[in-house]
This record gives C-alpha cells, structure tokens and sequence, in this order.
C-alpha cells in the first residue's frame, strides 16, 4: 500500500532536457562533450556526439556515457525532426560512446558498428559497467550493452536521403574498433576517437597502428572534422597535434627501451615533454606511455 | 582423460570466482579484508611473519593502464642473515583468481619484476619464502584505473598472432659492478593470458581460460626462476630478474600454457663485461 502511493512520483519523471546542440553543417548536428573523465555530475557527457538528418531518415553518431545522455539526445533529436532514426552508429567500444546505446532501443533503429566492436564490447562491457558503476552509482542506470546489428567492414554507403555517408573500419589504432563516419554531402568528418584535439589522445589499440594509419587518415576528403574529444576543426589540419604526441611517445619509448629501462620508468617519462599542451595529461599519458613501452618493445 | 579433468576443474574454479565476483558489490560498504582468509589457504595456515625491510613491492599507487601495471618485487636480507630467498608469492586481493603468480627462485635472484592485470581497488601482497620456511609478508594498496582503461587485450586480434614467440634479453652489467656480481635478465612470451572470467554479453558464454601456468629459466642446468602462474599476470607474459651468472654459456626457457602447449627456446650467456 505504502509502496503503491508512492509509485506515482516514479510516473511523472520529468522530460529530458534537450542536449545542447550545434549545427555545424547544414543538417549536421553536434553535442560537444566536455574534456574530462566521466563522473556523475557529468552525466558521461564527455564524448562528441551527434546525428545527421536526411531527407527520409536521421543516423545517430555515437549515444554517449550514459542512458541519461542518450536521452537528452533523443529529445535534441526531436526538437529538430520528426524523421525516424534509422542508424545508431557507435564509433567504437569505450563507455562514453557506447553507454548511451538503450535509450535508442526503442526506435526501431538498426545499431551499426565495426566488426570488431561485438567482440570488444564481449571482452570488456562487463568490466566497464562494473568499473563505471562503481564511480557513477545512480547516473548508469539503465545502461545496456547493445551490440551492432549490422556490422561494418572495409566501408559502406548508407542514404539518408540527400545526405550520404560513408563508415569505414580502420586496423587498430585508438582502439581494435574503430569506425569513421563521413557526411559525403557536407564534407564533415565524424573521426570518433582516431582525432583528438585539445583532450590528450588515448592509445587503447595500438600506437604503430595509429601512426600508420595517419597518412590515410589526412586523406579522407573532408572540409571539418568533429573528433572524439575536443573543438570542430580543419581537415586534415586537425591531425597535426595528435600525430606529434603520438609520435613523441613512440620516439621517447623506443629510446628508453633501447637504454634498458623499466616499464615503470617509461610510464613516468615517456611524453613528458607534452604534458603542457593538452588537457587530461596526468589522467593518461603514463597509462599511455605503459601501452606504448610494451607494445613497442616487441618490435 | 586429464584434458577432460583440467577442464571440469577449471569449470568449478571458474564458477566459484564468479560466485565470489558477484557477491562482493552487495556485501557492506567496507567488505571484509579478504587477506587472512587468503593467506591461511595459500599458505596452508603458516604463519607470515612481518616482511617489513624483507620483502618490497614496488607499484605505482595507481593503475594507469589496468591491463598492465608494473610490479617490482626486491628481498634484502639484513647484513650476516646466512639464510636464502627461495620464493616469492604474488597476491592480488580482490583480483577474481588471487595468486598473480609464486616464483621459486635460483641464486642471486633477489629482484623480479612482472606486470599485473588490476580489475579492482585492491591491496597486493608479497610473500617471501626463505630458505628455513619462514614465510614473511609485505603489503601495498593499488587503485584502479580510470577512463576506458579494461584488463583485457587492447588488439584481440594480435593478441592470439605469434603464440608462444620469445624474446631473451641479457641486460648490460652496470658499470661499477663486478665482473662477476649479479646481472639482469628478461623473458617475454607471447601469449593472450585469456582470463576466462569475461561473459561475452552477446552468447552469454564465458570466453575459455587460456593462459601460460609455468615458466622456467635455466642458466645451462640450473633452473634460475620457475614461475607458477595465473591469469592476473598480463597479456605477453614479461619477467625481468636478477641473477648471478654461474659461468653456463646458455639460458634455457620453457614455457606451458593451460591448453598443454610447450614453449622453448635458447639463447647465449652473454659474456659478464
């Protein structure tokens, strides 16, 4: 009885606020997340996410960190056009790209993702909902691990209806799942967590794949890009920042493997030299630099 | 058929950690230490004598990459202390299968150096084992990691390419040492050290176990450091050690994973100079 009256406080939970958004092309829209790890009071809003509307149908670019952020998409979604989502496309498989995922589930939408993102959220999904569960509590409930239906290798073309786009799997270089997302029409660049800018880069794939990947990365025929983390920017300029980090850490490594030295030296110097140019540098660049030593010392 | 009783094994192993994994989060606040528990079955009820100035751990206070963190583990005997390292056992609390690893070592060996999988805040133990049985314990703390760091394979597919392949690096003596004082080595093996604890959320099937359980070093006929392992110790298996060299010209390694494949390998001592 006593539980029966207060359900009714449950029913009238308020509508999501619409997630801020910009359009930073002509039906092309973007929630800029903020450059920090994912907490409660951020709601795991820290990732770039999106959608691109077309003529017949909408496709949504990664879900962010959490049901809540999902939800606020929707309605910023709703507040621009009434047309189905057709896509949810996840650019890879970390948390704040991915934990958002549910709040589409009930849009008859097909979820679209790297060939390998199936396996990665097998390997890790429980983990991270175990992991974030503890350091956000209430701000993850809800969250459900969707896999893609409609998995993606090399690059497919999907139509929205006046407003093309192509996703294109890489070989690991942030992750072992990335995906990149280009709208042919306006020339913008959804690059997922291959560009960082601002944001110090995340190596949870492999270092040399990244780098190898960097000239055929400059060569996407954008005009902007809208990376995993960080401000829109110039293609492929938006490169050049991210290329000398990682290339810095490669370069600092390889020296220090050559020299002897431990993993846990590496993990304090590797990069050093970098840490004033980017935001989350004591967040991860010795975890970065720990990848990078035991990647590379197997050359 | 053993293969057969392996498996079965490995099946109740497996659900009981999975018992325990999931039964932590719904415990108190502050769960109970899970430390005496643990010590008394490792250590069949022996008693760990304080391993202060005896044993250290050497961990960075966090876990930046929880797949791979670096742990130095150092004994030093005081000064006339006629008795010998004989073991070190690895513990990693709140890991879902404790035992990192127990190396029972050769002489001069009074440094190892590994890397570690930490899902969890945990504490790590290290007991020594020395040549009377005293058994002797030192303890540190580790927080996890943040981000989208996991203790998984970054690159799943590389992790399952070159199983087995080994690389031996002698490391140059430091330069005021002795000629014939002790030097450093270091094994690497590459093998996935799949877990088995990770549920794929797609099939519901828990992702078999697959990893290196021993490791032995011989320099010529003298086993320098045999390693009993499980599956905290990170993918790529890395063990670096100090050792004295015994004037055998070559190190051996052999290597056996839980599916029963051997890895062997030989390689030239370097000269001590």
């Amino acid at each position: 009885m006593i539980m029966a009256a207060a359900a009714p406080s449950a029913g009238s939970v308020p509508l999501d606020a619409p997630l801020q958004v910009r359009e930073v092309a002509a039906g092309v829209f973007v929630h800029f997340g903020v450059n920090a790890l994912m907490t409660a009071e951020n709601e795991g809003a820290i990732a770039n996410i999106g959608f691109v509307v077309g003529d017949d149908a909408v496709a949504v670019i990664d879900t962010g960190g959490s049901v809540r952020e999902g939800r606020r998409l929707l309605a910023a979604i709703r507040k621009v056009t009434t047309k189905p989502i057709r896509y949810v496309i996840n650019s890879h498989a970390h948390p704040d790209h991915v934990f958002g995922n549910a709040a589409f589930a009930g849009e008859a939408a097909i979820f679209v993702g790297h060939r390998n993102l199936p396996r990665a959220l097998a390997l890790r999904g429980s983990y991270y909902l175990d992991a974030f569960r503890r350091s956000m509590g209430d701000a993850l409930e809800g969250v459900e691990l969707i896999a893609p239906q409609f998995l993606i290798e090399d690059d497919v073309k999907l139509d929205l209806g006046n407003h093309r786009l192509t996703l294109r799997e890489w070989a690991p270089a942030h992750s072992d799942n990335d995906l990149t997302v280009l709208d042919e029409t306006t020339q913008t660049l959804f690059a997922g967590d291959l560009v960082f800018l601002q944001h110090i880069p995340v190596v949870d794939g492999s270092l040399r794949g990244w780098l190898a990947a960097m000239n055929e990365l400059s060569r996407i025929p954008a005009r902007q890009v809208v990376p995993g983390h960080g401000p829109l920017a110039e293609w492929p300029l938006a490169l050049a920042g991210e290329r000398r980090y990682l290339e810095r850490l490669a370069q600092d490594c390889r020296a220090l493997i050559a020299s002897g030295a431990s993993l846990a030296q590496a993990a304090t110097t590797a990069g050093l030299s970098e840490k004033p140019l980017w935001e989350l540098f004591e967040e991860y660049n010795a975890r970065n630099a720990t990848a990078a030593f035991a990647e590379l010392e197997w050359e | 058929m053993p293969g057969l009783a392996m498996k079965t094994l490995w099946a109740v192993a497996l659900v009981a950690a999975l018992l325990c994994g999931a039964a932590r989060p719904m415990l108190a606040v502050e769960p109970a230490d899970p430390w005496p528990e643990l010590a008394r079955d490792i250590f069949n009820g022996r008693p760990l004598a304080d391993g202060a100035g005896l044993i250290a751990i050497d961990m960075p206070y966090r876990a930046e990459d929880a797949a791979i963190v670096p742990v130095t583990l150092r004994a030093t005997l005081p000064q006339g202390d006629t008795r010998t390292l004989k073991a070190i056992t690895l513990v990693i609390d709140q890991n879902p299968a404790p035992v990192a690893a127990t190396f029972q070592v050769g002489a001069g060996v009074t440094m190892i150096s590994t890397r570690v999988r930490i899902d969890s805040y945990t504490s790590v133990h290290a007991v020594a084992e020395l040549s009377d049985g005293q058994l002797y314990a030192s303890t540190t703390f580790v927080k996890a990691s943040g981000g989208c760091s996991a203790p998984t394979a970054k690159n799943a597919e590389q992790a399952n390419a070159n199983v087995g392949q080994m690389r031996f690096r002698q490391f140059a003596k430091p330069s005021d040492g002795p000629v014939s004082g002790p030097r450093e080595a270091q094994i690497m093996i590459r093998h996935p050290n799949n877990s088995g604890l990770q549920r794929d959320q797609v099939t519901l099937l828990y992702i078999p176990a697959f990893f290196i359980k021993e490791l032995r070093v011989r320099q010529g006929d003298e086993v320098v450091l045999a390693m009993e392992s499980g599956i905290s110790i990170s993918e790529n298996p890395n063990i670096r050690f100090s050792y004295l060299p015994n004037g055998a010209t070559t190190f051996r390694v052999e290597a056996v994973d839980t599916d029963g494949h051997v890895f062997t390998g030989e390689w030239p001592a370097e000269p001590a100079m």
